[in-house]
Formats: structure tokens, sequence, C-alpha cells
């Protein structure tokens, strides 16, 4: 027994003019500062305006949303009593949202206690939109939200399926902008997602469909967008392809590569998707060593090799290298600044938060702690994973 | 060989746990008693309760219980008895039961969701006890 869950997702060009479409009495927005200083707020205020809804920003919303921030949101949320929540921006903005939006029913939950085990029993009172600015987190059609608690350095996965958007308004218009280095980082985001959700202990026959699709628009359409940020089919793709991959979150799982990525997110506060970007081919390889015949049909479906086994399998991580190096994301740790004494002395850390993390149960193969160890200084130094 | 669920197979499986190495790196930051509840069905006529008492990657204390009412534990898990068959043969994950509610879990949720790689590790060591099937 198991679920497919999704948002209802209005996509592609225009889609935004849908939000005058969905009866509301007051909306909360919640969103980054930045987002409101480049104008993309007022791209959905107006269409509130339209409809006739009033709203109230909540624009306080920072990269690595900590679990403070959601509590501040709620009590918002207390204070204005919103039949709309809106979750406007990256990742964090919307898995703030769709905490504050628990959070605002159920108040005698603990923040870090939001967990897929329990029922919440939460009305349908209250709605939830989230509407993506990347095309990265697929956060908007996942249940799953990630904040860091700041006394552990630690982000945690959270989220309960009840927590998932009612809507998920995907529409590029907000992306035309994006620069290179976040178009290509959230791009290798996508790319895990759909890569970790194809080869995981929970992938289906649900999302395996989804998830080659969205593998082979990132290998398609991210070079094109890295390289012509105006390209607006690139852009439409792209951003199809977040929220496609985003169904395998919660509806798959994904596995070692973001066990790693949240790790090292909550010491060494780099953009996730770069963090991923630089684990995935050592992540892949790993899986590729021990268990490769997932690996090796995604790299048969996308028609990048006919072998099998281990070498199918190092044909889809070389099409991800090749993807890396058309786009110049870094290739390791050491690359992007981080010290090697200041890792070595964070690492039994890391290595605690990653095993503990629930991505890792859900990989193909589970790594033991020395392998984990391996693995992580192999991301550090951008070795060739070989066990 | 000890027969699921009894006092024997619960006891063989704390000897498992306080055996292995990966329960207790996983299990290294736990702290909590269990309840594990089997509910009639199949071949199980009667409620079975069975005890254990894990504290930082050990198990300190197991035991078939009779009045539920003799411990108080920090987390009950209950299900029917095929439902644990499948997870003890790990045909189940633990974390979907959870979530498919297959598996019921009363507890801190936020020390549970902290500490799954410990989950999985407790189940593996089931799979290692001998195990004659009521």
């Amino acid at each position: 027994m198991w679920f497919f869950r999704s948002p209802q997702i209005v996509f592609g060009p225009e889609s935004l003019d849908y939000l005058v479409e969905i009866p509301a009495r007051h909306a909360l927005i919640i969103t980054d500062a930045n987002l409101v200083q480049l104008g993309l707020v007022n791209l959905v205020t107006r269409k509130l305006d339209e409809a006739g809804v009033a709203y109230t920003l909540f624009p306080e919303v920072r990269a690595e949303p900590t679990l403070e921030l959601a509590l501040r949101g709620a009590e918002v949320a207390r204070e204005v009593k919103p039949d709309l929540i809106i979750g406007l921006g990256g990742g964090s903005a919307m898995d703030t949202a769709k905490t504050v939006r628990v959070l605002y029913e159920r108040p005698d939950l603990p923040v870090d206690g939001i967990s897929p085990l329990e029922p919440l029993n939460l009305s349908k009172d209250i709605r939830l939109i989230t509407i993506p600015t990347t095309s990265g987190t697929g956060a908007d059609v996942g249940w799953g939200v990630v904040l860091t608690d700041e006394v552990s350095h630690r982000k945690l996965v959270l989220g309960s399926p009840e927590g998932l958007a009612d809507f998920a308004i995907v529409d590029p218009v907000f992306t035309l902008d994006l620069p290179p280095a976040i178009t290509r980082d959230t791009g290798m985001d996508v790319l895990a997602h759909a890569i970790e959700c194809f080869v995981g202990a929970w992938r289906n026959d649900f999302t395996d469909g989804l998830m080659i699709k969205a593998t082979e628009l990132v290998l398609t359409y991210l070079p094109r967008a890295y390289k012509n940020p105006h390209d607006e089919e690139a852009r439409e793709h792209m951003h199809n392809a977040a929220t496609i991959a985003g169904l395998g979150l919660g509806n798959a799982q994904i596995g070692i590569c973001h066990s790693m990525a949240h790790a090292l997110g909550g010491m060494f506060h780099a953009p996730h998707g770069r963090l991923i970007g630089i684990c995935l081919p050592y992540t892949l390889e790993f899986a590729a060593n021990g268990m490769p015949d997932n690996l090796a049909a995604l790299a048969r479906y996308l028609g990048l090799t006919t072998a099998p086994g281990q070498e199918g399998a190092y044909a889809l991580v070389e099409a991800v290298r090749q993807l890396g190096r058309e786009t110049g994301h870094p290739r390791s740790l050491k690359e992007i600044g981080i010290g090697e004494r200041e890792f070595a002395e964070s690492l039994p850390t890391l290595l605690d938060n990653a095993s503990q993390d629930p991505c890792t149960i859900t990989s193909p193969r589970v790594p033991e702690s020395e392998e984990f160890n391996e693995l992580f200084w192999c991301v550090y130094h951008g070795k060739p994973v070989t066990f | 060989m000890p027969k699921f669920p009894s006092h024997e197979w619960v006891v063989a499986l704390c000897e498992a746990l306080n055996s292995s190495e990966a329960y207790a790196e996983a299990a290294k930051n736990w702290e909590g008693d269990f309840y594990f509840i089997v509910e009639p069905g199949g071949p199980l006529t009667e409620q079975a309760i069975l005890y254990m008492d894990l504290w930082h990657g050990k198990c300190r204390e197991a035991k078939g219980i009779t009045d539920p009412g003799e411990k108080n534990p920090a987390f009950v898990m209950s299900a029917n008895y095929d439902t644990w068959v499948r997870v003890i043969k790990a045909q189940l994950d633990p974390i979907q039961g959870l979530m498919t509610r297959k598996l019921k879990l009363k507890g801190n949720m936020t020390m549970i969701m902290k500490n799954v790689k410990a989950a999985q590790e407790l189940v593996k060591c089931c799979a290692l006890v001998p195990t004659e099937w009521a």
C-alpha cells in the first residue's frame, strides 16, 4: 500500500492568471525581501487586487529558513487570520509557508514535531498555494519541508502529507531573469530529485515515468537556460521539470546526495543546489558500484547507452558530469572554499547528521559509517568513488 | 528457536541489538522505551505486548508483558500480527508502515524523525533472530 499525492498543478505561461479564480478573503504571502525588491511579489499582489483579495506580506524568509522563522510566520498568521496562504519563492519560502500553514492551525505542535507519522486533522478552510520562482526544489508539490535547527546546526527533514499545497502555480515568468549560477545550481537539484527518486528504495510505478521525463528535460534544457537566461522555451521546460521531479518527493523519495547536502548546508551554509550538484556524481558512483541496475535502466531510457549493470550506470554518471562541465559547476567542496581543517573538524557532526537524515534510509545503497566517511572525503577532494 | 511474539523472542532480539555495532552507532542518541503491541490476527488469537528499554545504542531490558499497566513506556507501536511479520522479514519498510498507518505509533515524533537510521538497524536485527512464527 502506498500513495501518490499531488496538489492541483496549474502550469505554463500566464498560469498565474488562475490566482484570480481561487476564492479567498485574506491572503498571507510568505516570501523574501529580495523578491519584493525585484518586483516579482507585485505580479502576485496585482492578481489579488484584481480578485478583491486583501493580503498581508511576510517577507522575512532567508536562505536556509529556521524553525524560529516558521514560528514567527505562524504568529503573524494567527494575528491576520488568512484563509489563503501563499508560499512565493524558492524552497525556503515554500517550505516556510507549508510549516506556517500547519502551525497556524496546530499551535500545540512543536515545530520540529511535524511528521508524516501521525494525523494532523487540519481543516479544509485554509488553502495553501505554492508559487515557485526558481526551477529547482520541487517544494511546490512535495509535502516535506527542510528547516534548520540553529542550535544543532542541523537541517531537519519534517512535514506532513496533510500540509501539501492545494494548488501549485508553475509559471515560468518568475524565472526569466534568474542569474546563471542560480539557474545551474537549482537545475542540478532537479536532476538529483529525478535520478534519486528513480533509483531509490521507495520508487514505484506511478513516479518512474515522471522521473525519466524530468531527467530528460534537465539534460536537454538546463544548458540552454544557463547559457541564455531569456530562452523562454528552455525556461518553461526547466520550470516544468522542477515540478515533475518534485512529484518524486514524498511519493518516492530522495537519497544520500540529499542527506549529505543537508548535513553540509547546516554546517557551511552554501546554497543547497550547489552542494547537491557537487555531491551528485559521487553518490551516483557509489550507487553504481553496488546497485547499478536501476541507474543503468535510466541511462537506457534516456538513450545514453544500452549497456547493462555498472557500465550502463556509469554512462549516466558521465552524463551528469558532462552537464556539470557544460554549466561550469564546481566539482568539490574544496573548490568552493571550504578549508580542509574546518571540514575535518566538522566531519563527525556531518556523519551523524547525514546518517540520521530520513533520505539516507531510502537510498538504493545505504553506506556504512566508514563508507560515508570516505564518500565525504571524495566529495571534498573531488576524487572518484571506487568502493 | 523462539516463537514470535514471545518473551523469549524479545530477549533474543535484545541480545542481537547488544551485539550489533551498526545498531550501537545508529542509536547512540536514542533514549526511550517501547511497547511493541501485536494485535490478534492470522494465527494469533490474543494481544501480545513486548517491552524493550532502548538507551544510547543498547537494550537495557526486554520482556514479554501480560499486564499493560506494568510499564509506562515513552513509545507504543502497534500493528496486527501479519504487519509485524512483514516488518520483521524486511518486506515492509517501518517508516512506510507508519506513514500508511499499518503501524501505529504514540510518542515523541521528533525523536523518531531524528533517529530513522536507528529504526532501520533495529529492524535489521529483527531479521537476525531465528524465529518460529506463531
